[in-house]
């Protein structure tokens, strides 16, 4: 019998917008996230515009600084930490486990609704002529004296705060009471995992987050001195609660994507994941360990040199987990059957930039370094590498590897290749000249800066339009799939796990009969479900 | 070796050179440990390529000594560079007591500096070369962040509270002084030069400089004419607490705790004057705040601080209250 999929069970837009599915809802944030990611992505457009000259040309101070806040704003709240969990989570965090949906389905869709909610507020602050107090919101630049639109944004990410909350919630939730039959805990896919230890962040650490913001506003609206030291409050005090949500949320950022990168590499070489244990093991360790480290982003605000010290070594312990992935990964590759598919490409991508973020992440991390490097373009690589050169690679490794999944369609996978290599060079290009400029002293957020400085801000900024023109490549191939891709057999890359023992696209519900488990994860080899030549295009 | 990070700004102090060296042997060690990943990748990538025939026999799900070793020695090897680096850090903290002191203001968007003998200069800062200088940090609004890149050192100047930044520049020259933490609109250019001087021309420098007296004599202008005296002074008769050898000691405070009466101190007792009010006292001290600036109040601590080792005043004092 044929089973209409969920995307043909209802056509109308109130079938899509009432939606309680999790495959659907999973396109909705898919399609709203990739919207902010291009309004993001056009504000560092403008940004490395500017940079070209050492003089300001494009923007004035104050227009620069809008920009440059609006970019980080977005990115981070409107698409990074969205982006793996409530997309490729959503689709697939059910399917893995064997369930028909998440645990809560009204709550789901609720929280897109609030994820748009916030949306608006976000786009209002752009419209109404932006926020000027970077995205890190410092008092009492951002509680006293910035004249942007600062309570609109704090609160758009505010409300945005209550998506994460409860999308965090549905995940952990779901995880402990919708697994199938046999789908122990040990036998969960390492892509479950990783979203599990997000979730666990999401909940415990984006309320700190709520909180303070709502302590600028006060500050702002009524005077109630917190962090302002005028009216007796201490500025430290906001860094302490900003970096205690902010930390943390970096791995809220990169969790999802370490566990893509174990899927990835395990299809691409069918081989299990070589220590199944210590990769699980590691993404809860990250959790836990990033709570204990956020003092890192202090070593030069006036903390007490002692407290410098114990977040210098606790910042050195959570790399140790980040290793134990990546080696890991490598040794699952020994021996195996490797096909240099796109989503292969993107994982490779996502390993060798992570491992240069993390390497100046331990850098960073030496206290006598970091007095140096602290608040220049060094700082700015670096997490530019960790979130875009990483999560993003794996975002788009996500988005081959689970395509004909989500959308039963092939897609051209000479293109997909290519445009691996184009975003792996173009971020290159963009973002290695940054490490040099920051050690030379290349203060960030500046929109003026010393001639001397203009060969390498120009190479960058080169970089940066290969790799816009990179990222919108994907979008151009993949829409052309959908209508003229071959269909996606149920199992086309010959991967383990539940979501590829159902048909591509997915029927409504998933799964007739909830499958049963009866063995660990990544048993490999399985056979794809055609012929691969057939599917190059 | 470190010829080859002598980049723009130079390295104008021993520091410097250490940071750098650090950072050489970091950057070795990054190289080590990411290169068994960037090797091993693209060669099994090549060598165990689907359909490529190849040994595939023995290949181990999981290893645990070897990854138990994977994850301690890459730590072990971090570790030895962890006290390498804190021990610089610490460095940071313990300035010389014999240190030439210098006072900054940050405000939007400029950086004010005053020397002990009271010659003040915006947005340039000259030091004599080979003595060390600790630089006191006040901001008059937002955070700010002074910024040396050729001594390697920043400190962030928070409002509200005294930082220091101590160096020891080697090499005579000029180099950029910057802002390093987003203060604003005119961020970008709230900089100037560090000129560092032989001692000899540092002395000129400073005779040539106009001063209204040295620090401590401005603050002792301002003592009078801002009011301060009208209580603090010998001949009041109000009940205030005298200052006369109050700097670098103990302080009860009404609240049962005891202080010691720094700079920090000495400044809150100006602008927050109800923060902590010391034992015996009535909490009746107007606060400076929209009165002084953080300039002015520097100029005050440097008087109070010149009255440490004062006698005790000899007025009569009617009340009686605890020296």
């Amino acid at each position: 019998m044929t089973e209409l999929s969920y995307l043909e069970h209802g056509h109308s837009l109130k079938s899509w917008l009432l939606t309680t599915d999790h495959k659907r809802i999973a396109i909705l944030y898919f399609l709203s996230i990739t919207f902010f990611f291009f309004v993001g992505g056009a504000a560092a457009a403008l940004i490395r515009i500017d940079l070209l000259t050492p003089e300001p040309d494009l923007m004035s101070n104050e227009g620069y600084n809008r920009a440059f806040t609006l970019h980080g704003v977005i990115m981070v709240w409107f698409f990074l930490i969205p982006s793996i969990p409530n997309t490729f989570g959503n689709f697939l965090v059910p399917l893995m486990i064997g369930a028909r949906d998440l645990a809560f389905p009204r709550l789901n869709l609720l929280s897109w609704y609030i994820y748009m909610l916030g949306g608006l507020f976000t786009l209002a602050v752009l419209v109404l002529g932006g926020v000027d107090t970077g995205w890190t919101f410092y008092t009492p630049l951002s509680s006293m004296f910035a004249n942007g639109n600062v309570i609109l944004a704090a609160t758009a990410i505010f409300v945005v705060g209550f998506s994460s909350i409860l999308t965090g919630l549905n995940f952990i939730v779901t995880v402990h009471r919708l697994r199938c039959p046999g789908m122990t805990w040990g036998r969960l896919p390492l892509f479950v995992w990783s979203i599990y230890a997000t979730s666990l962040i999401l909940v415990l650490a984006t309320p700190v987050l709520s909180i303070t913001l709502v302590l600028i506003a006060a500050e702002r609206l009524f005077g109630v001195g917190v962090f302002n030291p005028a009216l007796g409050g201490d500025p430290l005090l906001y860094q302490h609660l900003f970096w205690f949500y902010s930390h943390p949320a970096v791995y809220i950022m990169v969790l999802p994507a370490l566990g893509v990168i174990s899927e990835l590499v395990s299809t691409a070489a069918r081989k299990p994941v070589f220590g199944y244990r210590f990769v699980a093991g590691s993404s809860i360790a990250i959790a836990i360990i990033g709570f204990l480290v956020w003092g890192h982003h202090m070593f030069v605000a006036g903390q007490s040199m002692y407290a410098s010290a114990v977040f210098s070594f606790l910042s050195l312990a959570v790399a140790v987990p980040s290793g134990i992935k990546v080696y890991n990964w490598t040794a699952t590759l020994y021996k195996g059957h490797i096909a240099l598919d796109p989503p292969f490409l993107f994982a490779m991508s996502f390993i060798g930039l992570f491992v240069v973020g993390g390497m100046t992440g331990l850098i960073l991390a030496m206290l006598a370094v970091d007095v140096h490097v602290h608040d220049t373009y060094f700082v700015i690589a670096h997490f530019h590498y960790i979130m875009v050169g990483g999560t993003v690679s794996a975002y788009f490794g996500a988005l081959h590897y689970w395509w004909p999944k989500m959308m039963g369609r092939w897609l051209p996978l000479v293109w997909g290749r290519l445009s691996a290599i184009f975003i792996f060079l173009g971020f290159n290009l963009t973002f290695f000249p940054q490490f040099i400029l920051g050690y030379l002293g290349m203060p960030r957020r500046y929109h003026v800066y010393p001639a001397e400085f203009q060969t390498l801000h120009v190479l960058s900024s080169a970089g940066a339009s290969v790799l816009g023109l990179a990222y919108l490549l994907p979008f151009t191939y993949l829409l052309y799939s959908l209508r003229h891709g071959e269909k996606a057999p149920p199992n086309p890359w010959g991967a383990t796990g539940l979501e590829w023992t159902v048909p591509s696209p997915p029927p409504q519900h998933n799964f007739h009969e909830l499958p049963t488990v009866d063995g660990p994860p990544y048993q490999y080899p399985v056979e794809p479900d055609t012929k691969r030549e057939g599917a190059h295009g | 070796m470190n010829r080859l990070l002598t980049f723009w700004g130079g390295q104008a102090s021993h520091h410097a050179h250490q940071v750098d060296t650090l950072f050489l042997g970091l950057a070795t060690l990054a190289v080590l440990l990411s290169a068994p990943v960037f090797i091993l990748i693209p060669w099994f990538a090549v060598k165990y390529r689907r359909g490529k025939p190849a040994d595939r026999t023995h290949a181990a799900n999981r290893s645990v000594w070897l990854e138990v070793s994977w994850a301690a020695i890459p730590f072990l090897a971090t570790l030895a560079f962890y006290v390498w680096s804190t021990r610089l850090y610490i460095d940071l903290y313990q300035p010389p007591a014999e240190a030439l002191a210098i006072n900054a203001v940050g405000k939007q968007w400029m950086w004010k500096f005053q020397h002990p003998g009271g010659q003040a200069e915006i947005n340039e800062l000259h030091v004599p070369a080979g003595r060390p200088v600790v630089v006191t940090l006040a901001s008059q609004d937002v955070i700010h962040s002074l910024f040396v890149p050729a001594l390697r050192l920043k400190q962030d100047v928070v409002p509200g509270r005294y930082t220091r930044l101590w160096f020891t520049a080697d090499t005579p020259g000029s180099y950029a002084l910057v802002c390093a933490q987003f203060c604003g609109a005119d961020h970008a250019v709230m900089g100037g030069r560090l000129v560092v001087q032989t001692p000899a021309d540092y002395g000129r420098w400073l005779e040539g400089m106009g001063t209204d007296g040295s620090l401590a004599a401005q603050g002792a202008v301002l003592f009078r004419t801002r009011g301060c005296s009208g209580c603090h002074g010998a001949a009041s008769t109000v009940h205030a607490p005298p200052l006369e050898g109050l700097y670098g000691r103990p302080v009860p405070l009404a609240d049962g705790s005891v202080v010691t009466a720094d700079e920090q101190y000495l400044r809150d007792s100006i602008l927050l004057p109800q923060a902590q009010v010391a034992a015996g006292y009535p909490a009746i001290m107007p606060t400076f705040q929209n009165v002084l600036g953080e300039d002015d109040v520097l100029k005050l601590v440097a008087y109070i601080k010149s009255l440490a080792n004062a006698p005790p005043p000899t007025k009569d004092r009617d009340d009686g209250g605890p020296p």
